[in-house]
């Protein structure tokens, strides 16, 4: 009756695993935006757009990311729309990426010292070149390290997707295991396959961390 | 579509004053519990044996690349198929505090490494008794170099740990998930518990900065 865990299934997981690269980049490329948006709003001389930006990174990261799931998915169909579950996971990995991400790059772009924007001011430059041409280089820098390790969190974080009925790796585990019921056997083989991509990531991170610093000397 | 009705979600507060409650209990029981592995784990890390040390650098290796979630499984449904029958509670405590234990380990290890061999010295060298130089110049540094990382973890716990919900453990996500299933407004029930999370952060986030005040106030002197 029941299925032995066997090639076939890691094959599957393996598939499925897919979906959990494509998810965690839908979370990073929106998080992106959103972040680069959140960072200039609190690097902004209005205080309105300052506060507002700090409200949204206050909330998102005063809240679980699963209650920030759940209403990025109930929100959407409260709407009356009925969307695939990846648009609601899409939606709300890009809403947390996007507070945590802001908060990594408005730290590195405030560690460029004041010097420089007075030094690209004197030479008139405009507060768009010296954002793009003078600042930015510096900073990312500086912002690449800590970037590449907060896509491990999304990484591991994706895996509550499975709880609103995206099909990724975790919820691939779950149908794996009720097929065979050998859970300790699929769940441990889920936890290396996470374990395989996110600690990649992890030294991808270390190493970046140590080299740039090794340059910047 | 689009409206909002709280009037079912608000009349099953006393449910969600259980969720709170389930949710401390089970956030304190982890940080509590994650403190002593984590100051196991960080004296292993430390320690002079290569093999102590590398189990510990496995454990949070183990525990930093994986998903909760996926952790959470492993101990709910995994330990049961090897013979090993456990409650929701206790996995959910269980879980919890490895997955608590792993980043506290960290967070000790680098309390203990700003401790300089130097700065006992120098307090030896002014006088200062064993007693009084391991209370003001080891201790009390060290833990106030932990603390602000330490409270910081606790609300990730006390976040984290909704996650527990998903093995049915009624804590505050788990009550909004079964009063969905009560009134049917579903948008409503989550946004009522993502409000009482933000105020549990907010009321601890304040509560710690009181605190690291009054325990630490030799940081803030001068100032």
């Amino acid at each position: 009756m029941f299925q032995t865990f066997g090639i076939n299934h890691v094959g599957f997981l393996l598939q499925c695993a897919t979906w959990t690269v494509v998810l965690s980049i839908i979370a990073l490329a929106g998080g992106a935006i959103g972040g680069a948006i959140i960072a200039l709003m609190r690097l902004s001389r209005l205080a309105w757009l300052r506060w507002i930006a700090q409200a949204y990174i206050y909330v998102i990261q005063g809240t679980p990311l699963l209650v920030t799931l759940f209403i990025a998915y109930f929100g959407v169909t409260n709407l009356g729309y009925d969307l695939p579950a990846i648009y609601a996971a899409g939606i709300g990995f890009t809403l947390y990426s996007s507070a945590f991400l802001g908060e990594i790059w408005r730290g590195s772009i405030q560690s460029i010292s004041k010097g420089q924007w007075e030094a690209a001011f004197a030479l008139a430059l405009g507060w768009r070149h010296t954002m793009l041409d003078v600042i930015v280089p510096q900073a990312l820098r500086v912002a690449i390290p800590p970037t590449v390790g907060f896509s491990v969190q999304v990484v591991k974080n994706t895996a509550l997707a499975s709880i609103v009925g995206f099909v990724e790796l975790t919820r691939a585990g779950q149908i794996v295991s009720s097929a065979t019921f050998q859970p300790l056997q699929v769940y441990l083989t889920v936890a290396a396959i996470y374990f395989v991509i996110c600690s990649t990531l992890s030294y991808a991170s270390r190493r970046l961390e140590r080299r740039l610093r090794q340059t910047a000397n | 579509m689009g409206y909002l009705d709280f009037s079912g979600t608000f009349a099953r507060g006393d449910l969600f004053v259980h969720g709170v409650m389930l949710t401390l209990t089970l956030s304190i029981a982890a940080l509590v519990l994650g403190m002593c592995v984590g100051i196991v784990g960080a004296l292993m890390r430390l320690s002079s044996s290569k093999v102590l040390s590398s189990i510990a650098a496995a454990y949070v290796e183990l525990i930093r690349n994986t998903p909760f979630l996926v952790q959470i499984y492993i101990v709910y449904f995994g330990l049961p198929s090897v013979g090993i029958r456990i409650s929701e509670m206790t996995a959910a405590i269980l879980s919890l505090t490895l997955y608590a234990g792993a980043y506290i380990t960290e967070i000790v290890r680098a309390g203990i490494q700003t401790i300089g061999e130097g700065q006992r010295e120098a307090a030896r060298t002014l006088g200062m008794s064993p007693y009084l130089t391991f209370r003001y110049v080891v201790l009390l540094p060290a833990i106030s170099a932990i603390f602000p990382a330490l409270t910081s973890q606790f609300i990730l716990i006390m976040l984290a740990s909704s996650v527990v919900s998903v093995i049915s453990v009624p804590e505050l996500t788990g009550v909004a998930n079964d009063v969905q299933g009560l009134t049917f407004r579903s948008l409503e029930a989550y946004l009522v518990v993502a409000v009482i999370y933000l105020a549990l952060t907010a009321a601890f986030k304040g509560a710690f900065a009181l605190i690291d005040r009054a325990l630490f106030s030799f940081r803030y002197a001068g100032r």
